[in-house]
Parts: C-alpha cells; structure tokens; sequence
C-alpha cells in the first residue's frame, strides 16, 4: 500500500521520469512501454475496406465501392503507411497483414505498392510474414500467385463453410468447391503457409454435421486452422432474421459442444491449439496474430484500422490507441490533406495497458510468463498481483487458472471460460495497480481529435 | 369570491405543470377495482402553490359571509359516498357550479381533484371541503360537503369524516348498478346512522337501467325505490332535486351557539408557510379569531391565527358557529399535534371530548429502496414530504445487503400504498424499487423468556428476520379481511374457485338482482395483496368487483421460508408463508431467480427450503464456454470496453458465498410483479 502510494506521489511529481524515491527506484511504469525493446519494432495492419457484397452476418468496417478508386486508395495507403511509420519511429517491421473487408479485391500491385513503402521506411525481412486475406473465389484464386510476386506469403482463406446452401445464406460469394480449389492453389504457392477461416454456430448447425465438416476440411487445409463462432451483431441482416425468428441460431449448450469437439478433432490431427481460435501444427502459427496477444507495438493503416504504438516521431512517450477514420471517402480526403486519416487518439495508462496485456495474452494457451509481464509491468509481478487474491484462488483450485513459476494462463477448460475469467483477472489487476497513469495529462487531453495537420 | 376563484383556476396549469415533471412510468392498474380515495388537502404539500395560497387568503377580502347568518337549522353537513367511476367527482362539480362556487364552464371536470394519480385512475385521493351557499324557498342554506374517502382502506378516515356529516349521497352508477363498493360504503354509513338519499347517475347512458338498480338498492339496502333519485351529473339533470333533497331530508347538525365551544379536527395537513391547516366540525359554540383553543388531546394552548370556510379555496372569516364546517390555524407546527379525531375547546371552557377514532393500523408493509443509493437523500426527503401529509403511513428505517438502505412503510391497504407511490414518482420524479408487499403477522410467545424480553405474549411480525421459532411459541396468527365480490352470476363458478385458491372461506352469497350476485368471503389479507385484484378483473372480463375490509386475526399454521444459493441462505428472501403455500411460492421464487441470475463458471443450485427440507429447487447450469472469437483487425477496443463493463458489474453485485447475484435478480424476485 505505501509502495503504490509512493509509486502514485512519484508520478505526480514527475511523471514519465525515473526517479529515486525512499531509496526505491521507482520509475513511472508507463514509460515501459517506450522502453526500445518495445518501441523499435511494431507490426503494420493495413485494411482494405470494399467488398463486393454484404454477408449477412457481418457488422464490420466495410464498405460495396461505387466506383473504381483503386489508383487514389493505393496512393492513399502508402501516405498512410509513410506517415504512420515515421510517427512511430519503429526500425523494422516484424510482418504485414492486408485485412478486410476483402483485401483479395485490391489489385496485386497495391499489395505491392504498399510493401515497397514499408520497406523504404522500415527493415522488413524476407523473413517476414506477409499476411493477405483471401476470399475463395475464382478471381481470389486466379491472383494468388501475382499477390505472391507482391511479397505477400501468407494466405488467409476465408472458408468459412464447405456447406453451399450455408455459405449462400450467409451471403458468401463463393461456393466450397472453389474454397477447396483456393486452397489446393494457396498450397501450391505457399506450402506451410496457408491458414483458412472455418466458422461454427451457424443457423441450422449440429454439432454432428459441424465435426464432419471439419473433417472435411482437415483432409485438404494446410498447417493452420482459425476457427470462429459466429456472433450475432446488432445492425446486421442475420440479427433481424432471428430477431423475427425467420432464422434460428443454436444455442450455448450445442455451440458449447462444437468449441470442444473442434478442439477435440484438431488436436487428433496434430494441430495445436495456440490461442482461444488459432491452431497450427508444425510451427506454423500466425506471427502477426501473435503479435497482438503478446502486446507488442501494431500500426493500424486503412480506413478503421486501429494501432498501438508509441508516437516517438512527436515526442510521444506513451503508447496509444489509434483508430482510423472509418468512411474511405472521408479516409481519403483526410489522407490526401494531411497524410493520414487518425481520427481518434487516446493515450493508454499504464493500467489501461496492463489490462490490454493481460486480457490479450490469456488468450494463448500459453498465456503470460513472468519475463513477458515484467516487461510492462516491472514492479508487480504475476504473483504478488494475483497470488493473495481469493477469487484467484478458486480458479487455481477449480483447475481452470495456473499460476506458477512459468506464469499466468488457462487451463484446458479454463480457456473456453476465459470470458467470465477475466472480469476476475481485470478487478485484481485495478486493485493492485494505482487507476492513474498519467497524472499530467487531463481528461480532455486524453482523448483528443486531431484535426489540424502535422 | 370572484377573485379567489379566478386566481385559483390561473394557478391550474402551474400546477399541473408541476406535476407533469415526470410522465407515468408505471403502468397505471387498468382495473378500476373498488378503490377511491384517501383524503387531506394534498396542495400544501407542493411549496410553490402553498405561498400563493397564502397570498391569497391573507388578501384583504372582506368577510362577505357573515356566517352569523347561518343558525344551525339553515346547516346541512354531507358526503358523497360512490364506487369508483360511479360519478361522484362529477357530480361535486355540478354542486359546486350551480351553487356558485365556481364558474360553470365547460373545463369543470374533477374539479375537486387535481392529483394526476387522481385524474389517471378517475379516483379522488385528497378531497377537499366545500361551503356551498344554496338559496332554497327563499331562505340561504349552508350546504358543507366534507368529502369522504371511499375505499376502505380508508375507512377509518371515512368514519372520521362522517362524523362531522349528518346525511350521505350514495351513487349508484344506472348501468353498473351496485358494486362492491356502494356495499362497504353504505354500510359505513348505515353504522353511523346518517341519513341516506340514493342517488342513480348516468340516467343518459344508453344501456343505464335506473328501474333495475332501484330494485337492487331495495332489495340490498332496504330503501324504498321512490326515495332514489335519478340524475346525470354529467348533463346536470335532476341535480338540483339532490341539492333540495338535501336540505328536505338531512337533518340539520345538533348543537347551539349558546353551548360552550367544541369541535372536531377530522382532518388535517401541513403547510412549509403557516404550519398545521386542522379541518374541523363546530359541534356547539362559537370560535373567532385571536381565540386561545385547547387541545384535549395533548392539553396545549393555541391561539386562533385565522379561520374560515372552504368553498372550496380557504376563505377566511371572522368566525365559525356551532354546525358550521372550516379551516382552523392554530400555530401549530407538527403535523402530529394535529391528532385526527382530537375536540378543541375555548381556553376557559373545557368539554367533554367528543369520541375519537382508532389510530388507522398498517396492514399492508412494503420495503422501498432507491434505485441507486446516491438517490437515498432524494427519496427520504420525498418520502418525509408525502408522510408529512398522510400521517396513516408508517415509515421504518430498514436495510437490505442487497438493495442498500431503504425504508419499510406501512399502509392501511393496498390501494393506499399504490397511490403513495404513485405520488412519489410523479410529484416528486423519484424512482424506487417497491418489494412485494407483506402483511403483519402475530406470534403468540409460550417462552417465558421471549415473553420478558417482548414484555408480552403477543408480538407483531413485520420483518420475516423477525420471526421466532416455533418451539417458542404456542400460535401464529394472521390477519383476515371480508371480502365483498359482485359479479354477474356466468363468472360465479370461476371466482369461487379462485377465492378457494386463495383459503378464503365463503359467508354468504346472494342474488342482487336475477344476474349479478354478491358473495362474501373471509380472506388472509396476505392473499390478495399481490395480485387477487387483478386475476378477479381478468377472468371476469372486468365486471367483477371487489372491496375488503378487516376482519381481525386468526390462528395460521404459519412457516419461514429460506432461499438457498448453493446452501447458503439468501436473507432478504427469507418470507413468511402459511404451510399450504410453501411449496407453490418456493417455486415461484426459484424459478425467477433462475431467470435473473447470469450464468456462472459452476452450477447453482436455487433451493426454497423450510427448515433444512428443501421443498422445491431450479438449477443454473455452469458455463461450459464463455469465450468469443478474434479481434479484428486488431480491434481490442470493444473487447476491453466490454470486458471492464463486466468486470464494473461484478463489483455492484451481492455475492452469496461464491455466488453472484446481480441487484436486477433480488429486484425481480422481491417487487411487485409490473401490472
């Protein structure tokens, strides 16, 4: 209590500077995350918001395109990347992921256009993941090996069902038989390195009918699987057809089922679960993924895209979270009179960042080892945070939580309740963890709408 | 006169404007059962309105009554007595215009009542006292209608206000007929031997049928059909035969101006400017200003600050005379000194004190707590105002783990209880959660050490922690009403199943008339407080009516009853209930529960248990996944908003042993099911 209260009067007095304080070293912990270990490299997303049609089921960033503008969104893109990048200061760039919308609609030379700015600003090795989600259809198909010559190599396949009447119904645009066509084609270019998106809980799905196509599946993918349950979100078709129960979705006993069966058949066919929705076998997991989960640095570039970066090309000292505009149109214009389109701002505390790591990194199997969280948090520890508490230790007991001399993570089952974990998780970290990170900044500095060009 | 009235009709939209702070949020009972009324002058309550009262009767007005015009033979005292809708607003109204009281215009509806929970349920909850001067063969008569409450909720308010009348017009709607209502009415009236004149309203309906409700109050009161008169109030035929009738056959009050001074308070109210406003009848002598009046209830001396009648606006006079009906202020600065029922007399002339009333006992208990508990100051203060005025209501602090502090009041009956709240959330815009109501029980003690402890044998049993164990004590009692129904004769069998439903033992039945019969019972009050009233309107499509008054204690094979959360008792669930409905509302209480308590990482099991006998049980199954997909995009934004939402939750929620109940699960399972 009295090393918080000193820790919390240090920041008052100084914030982000390391000072001496009772003889302990305290340092405002939120500085860490602009420690060099964590500032001198990030990930770069870059989102390609179009899609020729609209699935039922999804609510997400993406936008039927009116016209061509294919020229102006890759100048736009490579601005962006240009800008963001040199904001962030970072030296290397540890992989690229082109996301969707359906980023197999941007014409391979934008891939290109924007690989080739990265490069120029930052070292990106051969090494490299370079993601780019795929739809599976023909013209997805036919431009694999074009997106290969791009530099991307890694594919993402967006299956998502071998079952046709599903697929249409959920207003897919390709049928499964060109999904295992794409695939066989991905394989051929990228052995190893090929991922495809299955999605479970479908209107109208059994867990029988669901293992079977998973096995199904399992006979033909490469080495990764991401497997998702859908979600109903507000705002979209699928949500008004089961709100007027034209549709049916299946319910939490029968998706229960699904997730563990899923699990259950991966793991016979070699595949190892890494995170909550992510399996590989040999190796292949997603770095860029990974990434995320492991809190370091991303820079989000394309209309909504979001980031976490420390702003060192401004003086930044903290990391931020970063979202950009979400109305290509709107992007644009921003892109175009002020080289990028952030619309929002907000400085993490280092609580807020914390929690970020901490909910992130449950979701690998693996969870959080000592090393890693000490990294941000190198004043409280995994056990002093977590160790006294109760409620912490009923999940120890009940087997659903480990806590031991690896770190923090999740059991077998615990993984699949993690959600009603890291409320839990949250509430022992905000209580050990002084709420205010940055005293010197106020509320509205915090969050601030960047308006004039920099 | 002309000036009072028209600043009292200028001050109408401030007033409603005041009121209308706060739209309805409950669902208003569609039902009109049998309520009415429940009475004091509500408007000092609101500050603003008071001071312009204020400004108003302290105008230099000339005293254009001489009062000392009216001997007591040119008096008549009387109420309205009516089922509710039956038109007794309306007809007050018409009273009121043709006597001059107020201006006849077309907006003249309930002008006595101007509560919104008033004019929303067509009910009066605060009447008020009206002077009406009626020339009548050439000689003025003082006509005073004291408004009574009808319900018996009230009746021991009704009965206070009877007292100080001599005659009462009884409605009768001419389609409905008789209903519950007019019985319990009627026969408050009867006991206090007034005189009666029936009156048949709504002649203008269509389907009214005056010749067969003259049938039904022969054959169910024993008047004469001739004595009836027929009338619409709403079109102002034959009122003025209620207003000669009146005078014809009320008799005038007893009592002379030469006798010493004594009068009964039968009502009163509090005013934030001039203190307590006492409602009196002049039983004999006179009272002026400057006065110094005695309390015989309390011995104390007050002298007479202003006086006056009530048409219905205060209207200051010089003085009051034997018979005459008016306002009295006193100086008086505690509603409380007020006693209901208290006799004044002159400093130097004590009096026998005139009989006065019970105190009204609560009957129906309901805990209520503020929605936040940053809300709690809010709401005490809204709470003391409304009590300030209805003094019937009985406030206890209490405190629930799960709902914070709140308070449990007391009141005389349903009805009573949901016009308070009402009142609560419209005038003072206060949100509350309301538990389902309870009702007192008794405990006979056989432990001689409870006994010297309680300093009795008996005790009363509001709070369920309350209740002591069988072994030492040798009965429970519970408390019974009489129940009246009226309904036309096809829904018999389903009511009388219902009431059977209900324990309710049957007294007698009979026909009204060769389709509607009226049939009593003997209830536990506890069985119709939550939702008799409406299961009897709903099965009989509405035309069912119902009215209660209480009817003592009897012996029940009473039990307490504990909710269990995986073992482990839920305090604030813990209810009284007889041993028959033991196992029907544990199942009820389990089964809400079940549906109010989120999902958890392991089983719950839900007990209702007597004793260590589990009666009846639900169970929440544990979560076997709770985990959704990826982030997109990088997206985790949304995600942290979430999880820190639910984790802000968790903090807000009541925890039995390793259980988290959410405060929305103790509200669904404890409040009154939303009508």
């Amino acid at each position: 209590m009295i090393k918080r209260t000193f820790v919390a009067a240090s920041r008052v007095l100084s914030p982000g500077v390391r000072r001496y304080c009772g003889g302990e070293v305290t340092e405002d912990v939120s500085e860490w995350a602009a420690s060099p270990h964590l500032t001198k490299q990030a990930s770069v997303y870059v989102h390609w918001p179009y899609c020729l049609r609209r699935c039922s089921y999804c609510n997400f960033n993406k936008y039927i395109p009116k016209e061509n503008n294919d020229h102006i969104m890759t100048k736009c893109l490579q601005r962006e990347t240009e800008t963001m990048l040199q904001l962030s200061q970072v030296s290397r760039v540890s992989s690229v992921f082109f996301g969707g919308g359906t980023p197999s609609l941007a014409h391979p030379s934008t891939i290109a256009a924007v690989l080739e700015t990265v490069s120029k600003l930052a070292s990106l090795s051969d090494e490299a993941e370079v993601t780019l989600e795929v739809n599976p259809t023909p013209m997805g198909m036919s431009r694999l090996e074009d997106y290969l010559h791009a530099g991307v190599n890694r594919f993402s396949i967006g299956v998502q069902s071998l079952q046709d009447e599903d697929l249409k119904s959920l207003g897919r645009d390709h049928s499964s038989s060109q999904a295992l066509q794409t695939i066989e084609e991905a394989r051929r270019l990228c052995p190893g390195r090929v991922s495809v998106d299955v999605m479970f809980g479908r209107p109208k799905q059994t867990a029988g009918s669901w293992v079977h196509e998973l096995s199904e599946l399992l006979r033909v993918c490469d080495d990764h699987v991401s497997l998702y349950q859908l979600t109903l979100e507000r705002g979209t078709q699928l949500f008004k057809q089961v709100q007027c129960k034209q549709v049916t979705m299946p319910d939490e006993e029968v998706t229960a089922e699904m997730y563990r069966c899923a699990r259950k058949t991966l793991h016979q066919h070699g595949f190892m679960q890494y995170e909550v929705s992510n399996f590989a076998r040999h190796n292949s997991m997603s770095h860029h993924n990974l990434g995320y989960w492991k809190g370091e640095q991303y820079i989000g570039v394309g209309p909504g895209a979001h980031g976490r970066f420390v702003p060192l090309g401004e003086g930044g000292v903290v990391r931020e979270a970063r979202t950009q505009t979400l109305e290509p149109d709107v992007w644009i214009r921003e892109v175009q009179q002020r080289g990028h389109g952030t619309r929002r701002r907000i400085q993490l505390s280092h609580l807020e960042l914390l929690e970020e790591v901490l909910a992130m990194g449950m979701r690998m199997t693996k969870g959080i080892n000592h090393e890693h969280w000490d990294l941000f948090s190198p004043q409280l520890g995994l056990c002093e945070i977590f160790g006294p508490s109760m409620d912490v230790k009923e999940l120890l007991q009940n087997k659903q939580l480990i806590l031991d001399d690896r770190g923090l993570r999740c059991s077998w089952t615990g993984l699949a309740l993690l959600d009603s974990i890291l409320p839990i998780l949250l509430l022992e970290l905000e209580r050990n963890i002084s709420p205010v990170g940055n005293l010197s900044l106020s509320a509205d500095e915090q969050t601030k709408k960047i308006s004039q060009p920099r | 006169m002309s000036f009072s009235i028209a600043k009292r009709f200028s001050e109408i939209p401030i007033l409603r404007r005041v009121l209308q702070f706060k739209m309805c949020r409950r669902k208003i009972a569609s039902c009109n059962v049998s309520y009415t009324v429940f009475r004091h002058r509500w408007m000092k309550s609101l500050p603003v309105l008071s001071s312009s009262f204020r400004l108003m009767s302290t105008q230099p007005e000339k005293d254009t009554v001489d009062l000392s015009k009216f001997p007591v033979d040119k008096i008549r005292n009387f109420c309205i007595i009516a089922h509710i809708d039956h038109g007794k607003s309306t007809l007050a109204d018409r009273l009121l215009e043709m006597t001059g009281a107020i201006a006849k215009t077309e907006k003249n509806k309930q002008v006595l009542d101007k509560l919104q929970v008033e004019r929303e349920r067509g009910i009066t909850v605060k009447a008020q006292t009206a002077s009406l001067i009626y020339p009548y063969e050439g000689q003025q008569y003082l006509l005073n209608l004291i408004d009574t409450p009808g319900h018996v909720d009230f009746s021991y308010e009704v009965s206070r206000s009877l007292s100080a009348c001599q005659g009462v017009l009884l409605i009768v709607d001419a389609n409905q007929g008789i209903q519950a209502q007019t019985v319990a009415n009627f026969y408050l009236a009867f006991e206090a031997q007034l005189t009666i004149i029936p009156v048949i309203n709504k002649i203008d309906l269509k389907n009214a049928d005056p010749e067969r409700v003259e049938s039904q109050i022969e054959k169910v009161f024993d008047i004469p059909r001739e004595e009836c008169i027929r009338i619409s109030a709403k079109l102002g035929t034959n009122v003025d035969k209620v207003l000669q009738a009146i005078v014809d056959r009320i008799p005038a009050p007893a009592g002379s101006t030469n006798d010493p001074f004594k009068a009964l308070v039968f009502d009163s109210n509090f005013d934030h400017y001039r203190g307590v406003v006492a409602n009196i009848a002049v039983f004999g002598g006179r009272v002026k200003k400057g006065d110094k009046v005695v309390s015989t209830h309390l011995g104390k001396t007050y002298e007479v600050n202003e006086l006056g009648l009530l048409r219905p606006d205060e209207h200051p006079t010089q003085k009051l005379f034997a018979g005459q009906v008016g306002y009295i202020i006193t100086g008086m600065k505690d509603v409380k000194e007020a006693q209901i029922g208290d006799t004044l007399h002159l400093q130097e002339q004590p009096v026998d004190a005139l009989p006065g009333f019970k105190p009204a006992k609560a009957m129906v208990f309901a805990g209520m707590y503020p929605m936040d508990q940053s809300e709690y100051p809010g709401l005490r203060s809204a709470i003391e105002r409304l009590t300030l005025n209805d003094s019937s209501v009985t406030v206890q602090r209490d405190s629930s783990l799960a709902l914070g502090a709140g308070w449990r009041l007391g009141f005389l009956g349903l009805l009573h209880m949901e016009v308070f709240n009402q009142r609560l959330e419209q005038e003072y815009n206060a949100s509350v959660i309301v538990t389902a109501p309870t009702v007192p029980y008794k405990a006979i003690l056989s432990s001689a050490k409870l006994i010297k402890e309680h300093g009795g044998e008996e005790i009363t049993i509001v709070n369920p922690a309350h209740f002591p164990d069988r072994s030492h004590v040798s009965e429970y009692l519970e408390p019974m009403v009489l129940g009246t129904i009226l309904a036309p004769d096809t829904y018999t069998g389903k009511i009388m199943n219902l009431c059977l439903n209900r324990r309710a033992v049957q007294k007698n039945m009979v026909y009204i008339d060769d389709q509607r019969v009226m049939m009593k019972y003997v209830f536990p009050l506890n069985e119709i407080v939550v939702d008799f009233y409406d299961l009897l309107k709903s099965m009989s499509s509405g035309y069912a009516s119902f009215d209660y008054e209480n009817s003592g204690y009897q012996a029940a094979d009473l039990i307490k009853m504990d909710i269990l959360l995986n073992g482990r008792p839920v305090e604030e669930l813990t209810t009284i209930v007889h041993r028959d409905r033991a196992y029907s509302s544990g199942k009820a209480m389990c089964e809400r529960l079940k549906d109010s308590i989120p999902r958890q990482m392991f089983e719950i099991a839900i007990q209702a248990a007597i004793g260590s006998k589990v009666i009846a049980r639900e169970t929440i199954k544990a979560f076997r996944k709770n985990v959704l997909a990826k982030c997109y995009g990088g997206d985790i934004t949304r995600k942290m908003k979430l999880l820190k939402k639910q984790a802000e939750g968790k903090k807000k929620m009541r925890r039995i042993g390793n259980v988290e109940v959410p405060k929305d699960a103790f509200i669904n399972v404890l409040k009154r099911k939303e009508k």
